[in-house]
């Protein structure tokens, strides 16, 4: 048997990952609906004053971009799971690393990668400052990559038991702390007229390790998961 | 018709395969050993562990058991689940295929799917299709893939009679190309072809 190269697989499993999600728009468009729906409920909270709501946004911002990653990451592997997907991917002879990879990519794109292209309008409902949103995007990008990646890992783990929601969030969780802090942190610091670009490297730093780790510890889950 | 680069011996040998599950011990003492052109039939009551067997000797589950697996050629497992996404069509179902084979063409798949009966249905989505449509999307990889080694899992639940058929012929075909087949079924397999039967209760391949 010839098989595909490496590189030409995860093609092939990015592009059917992609064409997968986008026939289930609603899965597309759910997390960030309920992005937009907590954004409104903390007017409704914290009350309406525009200065409050402003001082709050950056945190607010990210917290809720977190749970919707939160939300969406436990469902990566899960269908492939039931249908016996994942046990053929298990079994391809390419490497495991870069086929995760590929996964967490089309889930990140369809989620993270929105959510930071559509947070400038989030922002503006908060009514955060304008000269904070390149930071806010920017950073909503690098650091919902990282969520994706680790959330990547407890979706893995979590893939073979009927209920893992509520468990995948307690394992990941503290792993996102990290993230919430430099990403909101670069959101301030923007708000305070001092450079972002130290916290989004550090976030980058983040991802470079994520990307570099977490495909690891995720084939590794699935390997645990698939071995019923 | 295709033939495969005759390796020198065995394409999948197990020594000595013991499984314990849940404080019962399932089977123990199996050796195993398929050469080219080898048709092995696993047999067993239900929940005597054929699929458990199956999953070891693919490499699918990797710790609980004892013994040594060694697989000297590239096998095609399919699994009691047909991974087939209801939300492709099933030729986006078998050219995207995750097993991760080599890239197959248009004429080949349609071929492939013609060939398991599919014949117009190759851009339907799979979902439209019934349960045994479903495992013929997943049976047309026997048609597409250059693996000689193949396990299959209850390869005939939910095919009707003249599919069956169809797929013991092909069967043969694989096997007479020095292709092996270990295959675990409750029908009785009537492939044109000398059939080794694994029974799993007293380990005894004859």
């Amino acid at each position: 048997m010839r098989a595909a190269s490496s590189a030409a697989f995860c093609a092939r499993l990015l592009r059917r990952q992609l064409v997968l999600g986008l026939r289930r728009p609603v899965e597309i468009g759910n997390p960030l609906l309920f992005f937009a729906m907590v954004i409104a409920l903390f007017p409704l909270g914290l009350g309406p004053a525009p200065d409050t709501l402003a001082a709050f946004a950056p945190g607010i911002l990210w917290i809720v971009a977190l749970l919707s990653n939160l939300l969406t990451s436990e469902g990566v592997f899960r269908g492939d799971f039931e249908d016996g997907s994942l046990e053929q991917l298990l079994l391809a002879p390419q490497p495991l690393y870069f086929s995760v990879l590929a996964y967490v990519l089309a889930q990140w794109l369809l989620t993270g990668f929105l959510l930071g292209l559509l947070s400038p309008l989030f922002a503006l409902m908060l009514g955060l400052e304008p000269a904070a949103i390149p930071a806010l995007a920017g950073s909503l990008l690098l650091g919902t990559a990282v969520l994706s990646l680790v959330g990547g890992i407890g979706a893995a783990l979590t893939v073979g038991l009927r209920r893992g929601g509520m468990l995948i969030s307690l394992l990941i969780l503290p792993f996102y702390m990290p993230v919430l802090i430099f990403g909101s942190g670069a959101v301030q610091a923007a708000l305070a007229g001092a450079p972002a670009a130290p916290y989004l490297a550090i976030l980058g730093a983040m991802l470079c390790m994520a990307v570099a780790l977490a495909p690891l510890a995720i084939a590794a889950g699935l390997r645990i998961s698939a071995d019923t | 018709m295709r033939a495969y680069a005759a390796p020198g011996g065995a394409l999948l040998e197990a020594e000595g395969l013991s499984l314990e599950r849940g404080g019962r011990q399932l089977f123990s003492g199996i050796d195993l050993q398929v050469g080219p052109g080898e048709l092995v039939q696993i047999e067993g009551a239900n929940g005597a562990g054929k699929t458990s067997l199956l999953r070891i000797l693919a490499g699918l589950s990797r710790y609980g058991y004892s013994g040594r697996v060694s697989r000297h050629a590239p096998q095609l497992f399919l699994g009691h689940h047909s991974a087939v996404k209801g939300l492709l069509s099933p030729r986006e179902n078998l050219a995207w295929h995750i097993a991760g084979e080599a890239e197959f063409s248009a004429g080949e798949i349609d071929q492939a799917l013609a060939a398991v009966g599919l014949y117009g249905y190759e851009d339907v989505p799979s979902h439209a299709l019934s349960a045994g449509q479903h495992r013929r999307v997943n049976l047309a990889r026997l048609y597409l893939s250059r693996a000689p080694l193949w396990l299959l899992d209850e390869p005939f639940t939910a095919i009707d009679r003249s599919g069956v058929a169809e797929l013991e012929a092909h069967l043969a075909l694989h096997l007479a190309a020095g292709g092996s087949v270990l295959l675990t079924s409750h029908q009785l397999v009537a492939v044109p072809y000398p059939l080794l039967r694994l029974d799993l209760a007293t380990g005894l391949l004859q």
